[in-house]
């Protein structure tokens, strides 16, 4: 049914291309075979697009408003609304198209809207997204503190179901999860950034031609590893081996830690800096190295005083993107950074990080009114509101750069 | 430079056994003036397999500015860049020949090209001013090469080549400025001044004007004319009017020979080949 609607639909926009081609074809007598006119203000082709578009914008409208309305008038008015609707385009058609109707203007305009629309619904979506957090926020907040949540220490989201359930009181606070997400985030980055660095310099500088075309797309192959494979590698194997490493030197660390989690996330994200900044180091100009050879500087004097600088504001872009990806990465803490809402500075403890605990107060049974549901729209919030921060940061920074060096 | 410290360093002032320094005499003064700065002897340039210069015998004088001229794709940048070994940064590229700068191979296993591009300074064809501030252009080869130990000499190294470069009056209250700030006129005399300021013996252009307006190119033909009292310039120009201006001695290259090698005066006015003729009268190029 939904098939053969289209296929009637699209039938008619064609046919009315063909109808509005072949009146302006046939009307101005300036036109040419060829589509040249003279004297008229629109070639053909656009009086058939111009009637293309207004039978079936109309057409599609009449539909969807008798769609809306078929409970109460009637399956067969609402085909007969539709069917009048485009005749009446057609009708429209006839009456305008002369050589002198400026239908490419018209169809300009049509192509211009439908642009703007597209734009739109990204827009929107983006609202609603953040429409929606706020609104789930507001709720919870009603029933916890919005300070108690934002300086709270402890971080105990089981609340009692039912009257008689006693010994779970719920505590908000979010402290804990930041520092555990920031925590896991700078260990990724304190591994992340001098490698992917360095891998990017010495890819776009020192390596040869042929040596840069294997190792590039196996570096990145990096990136398109899933990140379950990483979160099991990291639970399975560097976990026991952080557990094993410290004992030898006999101190007790958990299998699940921030290291652990934070270290292997680090390698994840090595191919997104390594692979940026690798192309930004190669979009500084050839001139300017040229320039620097010139004066006699050696090689790591040229990329370390002038290409460095001149790319750094597309590598600051590279590490907050990296940054971003680790704030927002979910798979691997949650199987190796642990659950347990630490407070704590020390790497080696287990910590919990705000996506982890999204995950768990969202999955099993959820009454969608409790405090604890709604906790996860207040940490989605809040984090949101972090990554936009960054960004915000990171555009500021880049421009500011840009300004300095074009 | 270089060869300026250990002139003062006196260590290799030739002495008699009894220690009594001897003079040069003007004689030999002159001889050396007169010497060439380089000698090339069937220098080849190749990109892979594909042959660029055919050979090239060519002495550059000592003083004064040298013209290559030539139609586009004769070679004269490539030649150009045989002299502080810049086609070594280009993969595949290979010199052969000899070229002899103050009677040394440049091209020798013990020559280091960075050592030597502190000594043969080049200006490109676009302005390229690195990102940073006019001072630190300026200052960038003097702190790599250690020029200036004070804060006050890097001071004054900066300055005395911004005035060289006849920049100074226009940017000096602006020296923390980003270099890229100034009109493309300016870019290009500082980064001749960035040259200046290691004290290089050469200064290489590679068409140095082709991006700049009549006015900023009048100006740039100007500070050739003085820096050619105390440098070597050489420059690449697609201009022969520019050649005509600006140069003492002109050398016409064609398909990667060198046609023909004279006075600026008498390649103008009384060139010997008939394809300098036609290049100079605007029948080819």
């Amino acid at each position: 049914m939904t098939l053969i609607s289209a296929a009637l639909l699209a039938a008619v926009i064609m046919a009315a291309f063909i109808f509005g081609r072949g009146l302006a074809f046939s009307r101005g007598g300036a036109f040419s075979a060829s589509g040249v006119s003279g004297r008229a203000h629109s070639l053909p082709a656009y009086h058939g697009y111009f009637a293309a578009w207004a039978v079936g914008v109309a057409t599609i409208l009449a539909a969807f408003i008798g769609w809306m309305l078929r409970d109460t008038i009637g399956f067969e008015v609402v085909a007969i609304l539709v069917i009048v609707t485009a005749g009446a385009g057609f009708v429209v058609c006839h009456q305008l198209i002369n050589p002198d109707f400026r239908a490419r203007n018209f169809v300009e305009t049509f192509v211009k809207m439908a642009l703007f629309l597209c734009s739109g619904v990204a827009v929107l979506t983006t609202f609603g997204i953040v429409l929606s957090l706020v609104f789930e926020s507001l709720r919870f907040f009603e029933q916890v503190p919005l300070l108690d949540f934002l300086t709270g220490l402890q971080w105990s989201p089981q609340t009692a179901l039912r009257e008689d359930q006693a010994g779970q009181s719920g505590a908000f606070g979010a402290v804990p999860i930041f520092t555990g997400t920031f925590m896991i985030m700078g260990v990724a980055m304190f591994v992340a950034a001098p490698i992917g660095l360095l891998i990017a310099v010495y890819l776009s500088e020192y390596a040869s031609k042929c040596t840069r075309a294997l190792v590039k797309p196996i570096i990145e192959i990096l990136a398109g590893v899933p990140t379950v494979v990483y979160g099991f590698f990291a639970l399975l194997t560097v976990g026991p081996a952080i557990r094993g490493f410290a004992e030898s030197f006999g101190f007790s660390v958990p299998t699940q830690s921030a290291i652990a989690a934070g270290s292997v996330m680090g390698v994840m994200i090595i191919p997104f800096i390594s692979s940026l900044s690798d192309d930004v180091i190669n979009a500084v100009p050839q001139t300017l190295r040229d320039g620097s050879y010139a004066l006699g500087a050696t090689r790591s004097e040229t990329m370390t005083k002038v290409i460095f600088p001149a790319a750094l504001p597309g590598i600051i872009g590279a590490l907050l993107l990296a940054i971003s990806r680790a704030i927002g990465e979910t798979m691997i803490v949650v199987m190796a950074a642990g659950r347990a809402a630490n407070l704590t500075g020390n790497p080696f403890e287990a910590v919990t990080t705000v996506t982890v605990q999204i995950v768990s107060l969202l999955t099993g049974d959820q009454e969608f009114d409790s405090a604890k549901t709604l906790a996860a729209f207040a940490l989605g919030l809040v984090l949101f509101v972090i990554t936009l921060a960054l960004n915000v940061v990171a555009l500021l920074i880049v421009r500011k750069y840009r300004e300095r060096y074009e | 430079m270089e060869a300026n410290a250990i002139q003062d360093s006196g260590l290799f002032r030739p002495v008699t056994p009894g220690g009594e320094v001897i003079k040069m005499s003007e004689k030999r003064a002159h001889a050396l003036a007169v010497e060439p700065k380089f000698k090339c002897r069937d220098v080849r340039v190749f990109y892979g397999a594909t042959e660029a210069l055919h050979g090239i015998d060519m002495d550059i004088e000592n003083t004064g500015v040298t013209a290559l001229i030539g139609p586009s794709g004769c070679g004269k940048s490539t030649f150009l860049r045989v002299f502080n070994r810049m086609n070594d940064t280009i993969p595949n590229a290979r010199v052969t020949g000899d070229i002899l700068m103050d009677g040394e191979n440049i091209y020798d296993k013990k020559i280091d090209p960075v050592l030597l591009r502190a000594r043969v300074g080049m200006v490109f064809q676009k302005p390229n001013p690195f990102p940073k501030s006019i001072y630190d252009n300026v200052a960038y080869g003097p702190r790599i090469h250690g020029l200036a130990t004070k804060k006050n000499d890097l001071n004054e190294i900066v300055e005395t080549s911004l005035q060289k470069a006849g920049l100074w009056n226009e940017v000096k209250d602006r020296l923390k400025d980003p270099g890229t700030s100034l009109s493309g006129g300016q870019q290009q005399r500082l980064v001749i001044a960035r040259a200046i300021a290691v004290s290089p013996e050469v200064i290489l252009m590679d068409e140095p004007a082709s991006a700049l307006d009549p006015i900023a190119t009048a100006k740039l033909e100007e500070l050739i004319d003085e820096l050619k009292e105390k440098f070597c310039i050489v420059i690449v120009t697609h201009s022969m009017a520019q050649a005509a201006r600006v140069s003492q001695k002109t050398a016409f290259f064609h398909l990667g020979d060198l046609v023909e090698y004279d006075d600026t005066e008498v390649i103008f006015k009384n060139p010997k080949d008939q394809r300098t003729q036609d290049y100079i009268t605007g029948r080819t190029g």
